[in-house]
């Protein structure tokens, strides 16, 4: 009922000369161009789905992802804690090409010529687009913490904190881990990817060795004052679950790593751990960061709410965790799927010359995992505000679970599997 | 009072330039429910998620209602519904009733 009426203020509006835009006119040419998509993890998946199926097949998507499968950080916590099988957390990116039409390449974008509208492969060649999605996560910024700096360091005090050979590495260090052993997880200052990620990480670990390695701790190094996300819920496990596994201190902001003795340097005192697992301070991933787009605090890229366009670059649009956030809006996978879509919402209306939507709304959840069966959750939605110019979390909406239940427990691995499957099934 | 409201918005309009809703508002807003109820409220079968495709707008719009107004528990879906304008959960409903 209400877009019939919609559409008559349209018919109305048009008559009257009212609605005279740059952008032509609504319904009328159809999307066409191609899309080039850098990275296939939550953004990016995605929006190279999106762009084939809302456009019917019209736009032609080419996916740049270096990794050969999909490999998710969300359930990761519980394959480091042994609930869960890299096997489980692994999707082919077999049926965006096959279902949907996406040409996947395997290879590393080295650079962006955003005036020649090219990039340049690492495998050779050049490839030209109308318009280019970068998605490419985060980068770390190992220079923040010199001892990490290096490949043998990172191996050795692994971060865990994308998916793939880093969560395998860290597993087998809890596994190999004697009873009776200190686990440390230092967690950078915020905005990092996942704000309640480290807590669910120290839950999920401190369940292992309350099971398996009873004599075993956990102690989280929070550089910030206080826990990032779901604290009453977090801290109410801590108290009932971990009372003897685990111990929060915050305010204790690793600034280096003795690497021989696996030992974490805060600013007036160390921390020495059997496991050390170290978070360091991230940005957006270099393709996004060091391409000469504008970013915010030289960390984030600056985007248009109504497109997730660079607000530097035209025909760049950035996605996922590599924005400068709207208010209140977590780095997350769910975000970063939202983004996916606002973007190929927009995109597909600009390529047909129409305005991007003019009221988009995303939403976030995330469940996190205390033990092997229980989970919490935190959800917001967030509305287009013409006045800022941001999307704004509604008041009144949103919040977190009552409790800690097995219910969620459950909700969380559907909303994986229905995730995963949204972006490339 | 309909038709004094319409030719408000159209004045409204006419003032901000190009502005109105697009046509895909209900595709749009349909989409950010997907990452839990499937692409297009197609829910993966076995994940333990409701199917939205095909149910009934009046089906729909009434559980909407009811989650938003607290009538009928949820884990999640009262702090969810309540992010909506109702006229959003229309558009939306609309599109879930029409998935086959
Ligand atoms: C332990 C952990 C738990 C988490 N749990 C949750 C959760 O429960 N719920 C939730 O919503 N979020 C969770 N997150 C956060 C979530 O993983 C991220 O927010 C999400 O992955 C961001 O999506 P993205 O597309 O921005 O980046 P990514 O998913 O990291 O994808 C980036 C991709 O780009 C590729 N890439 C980068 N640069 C290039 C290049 N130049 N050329 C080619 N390919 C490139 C990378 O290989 C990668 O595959 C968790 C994160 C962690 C670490
Ligand atoms: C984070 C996951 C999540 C998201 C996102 C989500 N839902 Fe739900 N939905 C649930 C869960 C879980 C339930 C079961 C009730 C509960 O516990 O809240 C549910 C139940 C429902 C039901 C009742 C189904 C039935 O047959 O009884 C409807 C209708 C519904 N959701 C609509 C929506 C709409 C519309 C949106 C988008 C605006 C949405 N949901 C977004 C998780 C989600």
């Amino acid at each position: 009922m209400m877009l019939m009426k919609r559409r008559d203020f349209l018919k109305v509006g048009a008559a009257a000369g009212a609605m005279a835009s740059l952008y032509g006119c609504a319904g009328g040419n159809k999307a066409g161009g191609h899309v080039v998509v850098v990275g296939g993890g939550y953004g990016g998946a995605t929006v190279a789905k999106y762009l084939r199926m809302w456009s019917e097949g019209s736009v032609q998507v080419t996916l740049i992802e270096r990794n050969p499968n999909f490999i998710s950080c969300p359930i990761s916590n519980l394959v480091i804690a042994g609930t869960k099988t890299m096997e489980d957390i692994t999707v082919s990116y077999d049926n965006l090409k096959s279902k949907w039409g996406v040409r996947v390449l395997q290879d590393d974008v080295l650079a962006i010529d955003a005036a020649k509208r090219s990039v340049k492969l690492a495998k050779g060649g050049e490839l030209s687009y109308d318009r280019i999605v970068l998605s490419p996560g985060i980068d770390f910024m190992f220079d923040q913490i010199p001892g990490l700096n290096n490949a043998a360091a990172q191996e050795k005090i692994p971060h865990a904190w994308k998916a793939g050979p880093q969560t395998v590495a860290l597993r087998q260090q809890l596994e190999a881990m004697k009873d009776g052993g200190v686990f440390a997880i230092a967690i950078p200052k915020a905005p990092y990817r996942c704000p309640p990620g480290p807590y669910e990480r120290a839950c999920v670990v401190a369940d292992y060795f309350k099971k398996n390695k009873p004599k075993s701790k956990v102690v989280i190094l929070d550089a910030n004052e206080d826990v990032q996300s779901k604290k009453g819920l977090f801290m109410k496990a801590w108290a009932d679950l971990y009372k003897d596994q685990l111990e929060y201190r915050p305010n204790s902001e690793v600034k280096d790593v003795e690497v021989a003795s696996n030992t974490a340097i805060l600013e007036f005192d160390k921390f020495k751990a059997d496991v050390l697992n170290v978070i360091p301070p991230h940005r957006a991933g270099n393709i996004a960061s060091q391409s000469g787009i504008k970013l915010v605090n030289n960390r984030w890229v600056d985007i248009d709410w109504l497109s997730m366009e660079s607000t530097s670059t035209p025909g760049v649009h950035v996605i996922g965790d590599a924005i400068f956030p709207a208010p209140t809006m977590p780095k997350s996978g769910h975000m970063a799927n939202q983004h996916g879509k606002l973007a190929a919402a927009a995109i597909i209306n600009l390529l047909a010359g129409q305005a991007p939507n003019p009221a988009p709304v995303v939403m976030n959840t995330c469940y996190s995992f205390v033990d092997a069966k229980n989970a919490i959750h935190v959800a917001s939605i967030h509305q287009y505000d013409a006045a800022s110019k941001l999307v704004q979390p509604v008041k009144g909406a949103g919040g977190v679970s009552a409790a800690r239940n097995e219910l969620e427990g459950k909700a969380a691995m559907g909303w994986a599997k229905n995730i995963w499957a949204d972006m490339l099934a | 009072m309909k038709r004094l409201t319409a030719i408000a918005a159209i004045g409204l309009l006419a003032s901000a330039g190009a502005y109105a809703a697009d046509p895909n508002l209900g595709r749009n807003l349909a989409a950010t429910c997907a990452n839990c109820h499937g692409t297009n409220g197609k829910a993966v079968p076995g994940s333990g998620m409701d199917s939205l495709a095909g149910e009934s707008k009046a089906k729909l719009l009434q559980k909407l209602a009811d989650f938003k107004s607290g009538d009928k528990p949820a884990s999640i879906m009262h702090q969810i519904t309540k992010g909506y304008t109702d006229e959003q959960l229309n558009l939306i409903a609309d599109y879930f009733a029409a998935q086959k």
